[in-house]
């Protein structure tokens, strides 16, 4: 793997593409925008949120200068709510529902609030959570990600005993290693993991079950465990070149974007990024920012299709990024020295038919192959189930799609003892919709310790009132 | 384009806005930019013996980014030299002979300290007097201000002195830090009084630091109450100039003063009675040049409607003032809610759940949920209108024919025994 700096230009221009595209708010801004919230009643911010952030209440706390019960209305049902702030697809969620966007075309900057208040905490070094008389009980979690570092907040809250064990040499997961710098730094993650830290969680980390501790003593040290062990490696392409040098996985092209060590991220001149996801996205933006000169987004279906949100797409579009829509990858072709990738074969698609949900298929060309010249590849294609890890544990279920089982409310596994959250359960989904999987299973835990049952806020959609027949 | 000239008591006026006596019109050079900006008349900064002020003066309340929604200060009268004060309003009046030039005063309470600053503001040709009678800080304190318009009789008695003194027109400004506008608004006329202003500020406190736990505004660790005045104080000073306005006794001219920032605001005082109005704290806050609009909006306003002056509005509204017992028990409104319009922030229904009568319940349509009002148990109370961000989400529906119409007065004339309404 080529560690030289490829760049065509200079880091100081690296460091300026790489600033954050949503900077905080301003005193003035946070004053003006939190007056601007409408203070709905059963707000469709907050139903939006998969935390269920009371959003209002949070905002109208801002509005009156107290930032530390800001905070803590956020954290109490969003313990990685600084990250949320700024990683959300809030255009799909609390920001796409809030009202405002029927009154005045311009939601209020829900994420930007939420940032604006819990960077005032952090900075003031006010801790807003606290932890739980100790109830004597041990949990173990697994992965230090969104859905770990949730369920061990509300854990220690309840006077748990939590041990997180992480086998890289950071804690948080995708929040630390996985989110487009432009979007947020590991400074912000590594405060939330040490908030979390603060209520007296024990965060292991290089240790990697299976290598540093069995499974077997995992299982006798606690008296439960929970999973948020994410997904797997990227997906492989399966075609011939793979192998080659310049061929790279999109999160580990990002997970050293997060060093911020421009000099030693590899880059190319044009770099061809398969997949049109988030972490697609997520590559072709940065691959721009380090300095290729043309970026070329590979997809075997067009634009309607692409998983990626369209706010995403958008930014891409801004990159000046190329889109090569109904194009297939068939091989990675290998430059005179038969050891670097010097040309990307890729075939034509057309869309054949389109099945009972609208969804169109595409089928190759045949004879329409050629050949783009790229001297980076990178492979965003998802990433695959931790199957044969997960399968170790006696009695967990997977379903057909590799998924952990789990009771919806309690997320506890087939085994009794293990429960499970985050990617892992889900699939492959947002850092808040894992936020919440650690709350519901934390709730689950404690009752199936204590036989209480606990509600967290956020824990379920606010209570909905009835609607009524009117006699007129 | 509608006529904006006024004569307010003899004193001719180019158009209605006149500041108020406060620093904006501390001295000859302000009073002219002032004049350049279109201001039709001004009251110069109140004339006295030298005083001493402190630092700081002012102090404001404020609703998230809208600053100064009201404004208090400490400030005392003038604290330059009468002879420079006076130099400068001959000048002035010299400069500018159309517009109108009133000159506020307040001096100890003697019968001579009266006559002879009134006798020497007649001299340079000013247009007029203001006695001050309202200054509710500091000159309160020493016998003037506020406590001549606290005691009627002070009121008329000092009136009457200025009146033996000068052939100008006297305006009397009242205080509003009375249980009663109407007395002292009586004594002035009784006393001679040619026109009144109100309302002068009112008695505040601004609020407190809590940091130092130091009232605002901090005099070296220590605050005293101040005047307000600002936007806040519109309905209270709207009050006021109606009731004296309303009064049969009080048959002179009124200039309004509080809250005045807008063309909007001047007409409302001009519908409730008053011939000309005084600006001070929107001045403060954005300077002379808000009389542009204040002039542009106002012309507009009478095209549209069809007056040709200005004159023609003034007291409109006056009649339709009345006391509580003349309402009209019978007449009925319900809200009703445009669900078209409404984007479900649901305000009125939580409003109306825990501020008024429980009558908005969520009832669905189109699948999405609605408040929708009972109309069987609205009483038409407004609030849910009043809290709705949506304008024209909901409107108050008339549902009553008007056809018997019974006031509190009535019924119980007619019923001695009923107190209150079924």
């Amino acid at each position: 793997m080529s560690t030289t700096h490829d760049s065509p230009i200079n880091l100081a221009q690296i460091e300026r593409n790489f600033r954050e595209i949503a900077p905080p708010l301003t005193e003035a801004e946070a004053i003006m925008e939190s007056h601007r919230c409408v203070y709905c009643y059963d707000a469709p911010c907050t139903r939006a949120c998969p935390t269920h952030i009371d959003v209002p209440a949070f905002i109208k706390k801002i509005a009156s200068g107290n930032l530390t019960g800001s905070a803590r209305v956020i954290f109490e049902a969003n313990p990685i709510g600084a990250s949320c702030a700024r990683v959300c697809p809030v255009d799909v969620l609390c920001e796409g529902a809030c009202v405002e966007k029927t009154l005045m075309a311009k939601p209020i900057e829900i994420g930007r609030l939420q940032r604006y208040a819990t960077d005032a905490v952090f900075t003031r070094g006010r801790d807003v959570l606290k932890a739980g008389a100790p109830n004597g009980k041990s949990i173990g979690i697994v992965g230090s990600g969104p859905a770990g570092l949730s369920c061990a907040t509300y854990l220690a809250r309840l006077g748990y005993a939590v041990r997180i064990y992480e086998r890289k040499p950071l804690a948080g997961g995708m929040d630390t290693y996985g989110m487009a710098e432009y979007k947020m730094t590991q400074r912000v993650s590594q405060e939330e993991v040490a908030q979390v830290a603060r209520l007296g969680v024990e965060i292991k980390t290089n240790t990697e079950i299976g290598r540093d501790i069995q499974l077997d003593e995992l299982e006798s040290q606690h008296d439960a465990v929970f999973l948020g062990v994410g997904l797997g490696a990227t997906s492989r392409l399966n075609i011939p070149g793979e192998q080659l040098e310049g061929v790279y996985d999109a999160l580990d092209f990002i997970e050293r974007i997060k060093t911020r060590d421009w000099a030693s991220i590899p880059i190319g001149r044009t770099v061809a990024v398969i997949g049109a996801g988030n972490t697609a996205i997520d590559a072709v933006t940065q691959a721009r920012r380090l300095g290729a000169k043309r970026v070329l987004m590979i997809y075997r279906r067009t634009d309607r299709e692409m998983p990626a949100y369209e706010y995403e797409y958008e930014l891409a579009k801004r990159d000046a990024v190329e889109f090569w829509w109904q194009t297939a990858p068939v091989e990675i072709v290998a430059g005179a020295d038969g050891t670097r990738a010097a040309a990307l074969r890729c075939v034509r698609t057309e869309a054949v038919e389109t099945d009972d949900a609208g969804r169109r298929s595409f089928r190759t060309i045949a004879g329409s192959e050629f050949e783009i010249p790229v001297d980076m590849v990178i492979k965003a294609l998802g990433q695959q189930k931790m199957v044969d890890w997960l399968l170790q544990i006696a009695k967990l279920k997977l379903d057909a799609a590799g998924r952990v089982a789990v009771n919806p409310e309690t997320m506890q596994t087939a085994n009794p003892k293990f429960f499970a959250g985050g990617d892992c359960v889900n699939g492959g989904r947002e850092a808040v919709d894992a936020a919440q999987a650690g709350k519901l299973a934390a709730q689950g835990i404690h009752l199936h310790l204590s036989g209480e049952r606990v509600e967290f806020a956020g824990a379920r959609v606010p209570l909905h009132e009835e609607t009524s027949e009117i006699k007129h | 384009m509608a006529d904006l000239k006024v004569n307010f008591a003899g004193i001719e006026s180019p158009n209605p806005f006149w500041l108020a006596s406060a620093p904006p019109t501390n001295m000859g050079s302000m009073v002219e930019r002032a004049f350049d900006a279109g201001w039709g008349g001004a009251v110069w900064k109140t004339l006295g013996e030298p005083i001493r002020n402190v630092c700081s003066r002012l102090a404001s309340i404020d609703q998230g980014p809208q600053r100064m929604l009201g404004l208090n200060n400490i400030e005392l009268i003038t604290d330059r030299s009468l002879e420079v004060n006076l130099k400068e309003i001959r000048e002035c009046k010299r400069k500018y002979p159309k517009h109108a030039l009133i000159i506020s005063l307040m001096v100890e309470s003697k019968r001579e300290a009266w006559h002879e600053i009134a006798k020497q503001v007649e001299d340079t040709g000013a247009d007029g007097v203001e006695l001050n009678f309202g200054c509710p800080h500091g000159m309160s304190e020493r016998g003037m201000g506020a406590a001549m318009g606290q005691v009627p009789e002070y009121t008329c008695m000092v009136t009457e002195w200025v009146k033996e003194a000068t052939r100008l027109p006297v305006i009397v400004k009242l205080t509003p830090n009375v249980t009663n506008i109407t007395p002292p608004g009586r004594a002035a006329v009784r006393g001679g009084a040619d026109a009144v202003s109100l309302i002068n500020t009112i008695n505040s406190v601004m609020g407190v630091d809590l940091d130092t736990l130091v009232p605002y505004p901090n005099v070296n660790g220590m605050a005293a109450h101040g005047g307000y005045c600002g936007p806040a104080v519109k309905p209270i000073a709207l009050n006021m100039v109606s009731e004296l306005a309303r009064d049969a006794e009080v048959n002179v001219p009124i200039s309004g003063i509080g809250g005045i920032g807008t063309w909007r605001d001047a007409a409302e005082f001009l519908l409730l009675g008053a011939t000309t109005v005084q600006v001070c704290t929107a001045v403060m806050h954005y300077g002379y040049r808000i009389v542009e609009d204040m002039i542009d909006g106002l012309s507009n306003y009478l095209d549209d409607k069809g007056f040709h002056s200005v004159n023609d509005i003034i007291g409109l509204s006056v009649p339709r003032v009345t006391d509580w017992g003349n309402l009209d028990l019978n007449y009925k409104t319900v809200a009703r809610i445009d669900h078209q319009k409404c984007i479900q922030c649901n305000l009125c229904h939580i409003a109306c759940e825990d501020g008024a009568h429980q009558c908005i319940p969520f009832t669905e349509i189109d699948g999405k949920r609605f408040p929708i009002v009972d109309e069987h148990e609205c009483v038409g109370c407004n609030l849910c209108y009043l809290v709705c961000p949506v304008p024209g989400c909901i409107s108050m529906v008339r549902l009553d024919d008007g056809s018997r119409p019974l006031t509190w007065r009535e019924l119980t004339t007619r019923e001695p025994e009923t107190m209150t309404a079924d």
